[in-house]
């Protein structure tokens, strides 16, 4: 009976996958039941709103207010602040005399730029070859439902950070998830909550087992 | 100033040196389907592929928004292999747009409905599966909705949009099928968007589309 209800739970995990595979970006949320009213981050508070203006304005004095400066300008204000907050594109806008909505289209534009702030826990799920054959997906999904945010988001609390790499090389340990720089091998949605649990956060588990003993 | 003379569709016109094929069709009330084209822009966009025209000489179509007038040129806007281009680019944009033109605010003015009427093919795109976005419509501004399911990209509202005074608030973001007309971060135009509503005028689509009742005279 047990292992029906799984097989039962991961084919409508896959058809969830293929769903958002065609859906882009926005399942996570969408199945969090969220509305997504901005996909930029802004400082929490004064201090770190004060740090982000004055490390931009460093980093913004190098450059001539020319508007091929711009690529140059977003990847040393990330250098410094590893992400590209609310605060930092306008001042560039600004300081370029450009819209913030182009600031704005060329960071989502690049892989390279990064929306939200590095959290204090990587987590990189592998998604090349062998990982996928062994159903990779599943687990990036596991984690997704778990920390309750899509893949290049952070945690509100700022504990973890999901995205996906191609291939970390061991693949004999597939499905792989690197977590802060180790990859953890064969990563199984169980396997997801267990390294959650080893960082002392039960994100999401309780909700299961509530809903499993309703 | 000395005038081009050139044959479009076996009607003689005259253009001034140097201007764009397609601007010279359009201006002698030749219809060319075209939705990237701006006339003020230096460059032509030259993305939405339907432009395409067969010049006699010339062995491959061309695109009429890049090409500049020449002096005895004689141009075939029919031409089979030109129409197979502009069907293929035309079904390509279809296969992703939220048909709904009962629905839709624009129905009868669409340039959509333009295009496929000169180019004699379906709205809906028949070699390729649909592939719709189903992105969330922005009804935030109490002028106009903007729908980004109905967007074509042609950038018109957006070169609009970076002519008036003010900071622009319309751009493109993201990448790749995920491209899409937005604001900075994604958020609701809300009211930061009272000014002018050109945007709106110079949509080809129902993209953008003035609320019920409302309409350009109500901007202060």
């Amino acid at each position: 009976m047990e292992r029906n209800k799984q097989s039962v739970n991961i084919a409508r995990i896959r058809c969830k996958t293929s769903y958002s595979l065609t859906k882009g970006s926005s399942f996570a949320r969408i199945e969090a039941g969220e509305d997504i009213v901005t996909k930029v981050n802004t400082a929490t508070n004064e201090t770190e709103r004060q740090q982000i203006i004055k490390e931009t304005g460093l980093i913004l004095n190098r450059f001539a207010r020319k508007k091929q400066h711009l690529i140059p300008i977003l990847q040393g204000v990330q250098g410094k602040l590893g992400y590209l907050p609310r605060e930092a594109m306008i001042e560039i806008a600004d300081y370029l005399n450009m819209a913030a909505v182009d600031v704005y289209g060329v960071v989502t534009f690049y892989n390279q730029f990064r929306l939200n702030p590095p959290g204090k826990h990587s987590i990189r799920v592998c998604l090349g070859t062998a990982c996928h054959m062994k159903g990779g997906y599943i687990t990036l999904d596991a984690w997704k439902r778990r920390l309750k945010i899509n893949s290049g988001e952070t945690t509100p609390d700022r504990e973890f950070d999901l995205d996906i790499v191609a291939c970390v090389g061991c693949c004999t340990k597939a499905p792989v998830t690197v977590v802060d720089g180790n990859p953890e091998g064969q990563v199984e949605p169980t396997r997801v909550d267990g390294i959650l649990l080893g960082f002392g956060h039960e994100y999401g588990t309780k909700d299961k087992e509530k809903s499993e003993s309703n | 100033m000395k005038m081009v003379n050139l044959t479009i569709d076996g009607k003689k016109i005259k253009a001034r040196p140097g201007e764009k094929l397609l601007w010279a069709a359009l201006d002698n009330g030749i219809y060319i389907p075209n939705l990237c084209a701006i006339k003020d822009k230096p460059e032509p966009n030259a993305a939405c592929r339907l432009c395409w025209v067969e010049i006699e000489g010339n062995k491959e179509p061309v695109t009429a928004c890049t090409i500049e007038v020449a002096d005895g040129m004689v141009v075939n806007i029919r031409g089979q292999n030109a129409l197979a281009l502009a069907r293929a680019g035309f079904e390509l944009l279809m296969a992703s747009h939220a048909l709904d033109c009962a629905h839709c605010s624009a129905n009868g003015v669409c340039e959509l409905q333009k295009i496929a009427k000169t180019l004699k093919c379906s709205l809906k795109p028949r070699r390729l599966r649909l592939l719709l976005r189903d992105l969330s419509v922005d009804d935030s501004n109490p002028l106009f909705t903007l729908d980004p399911n109905k967007c074509v990209l042609c950038g018109r509202c957006v070169w609009e949009c970076r002519k008036s005074k003010e900071k622009a608030v319309l751009g493109f973001a993201h990448r790749g099928f995920d491209r899409v007309l937005t604001t900075f971060g994604d958020e609701p135009i809300e009211e930061r968007c009272m000014n002018c509503s050109t945007c709106v005028e110079v949509c080809p689509t129902g993209a953008l589309a003035f609320k019920e009742g409302k309409k350009s005279a109500d901007i202060a």
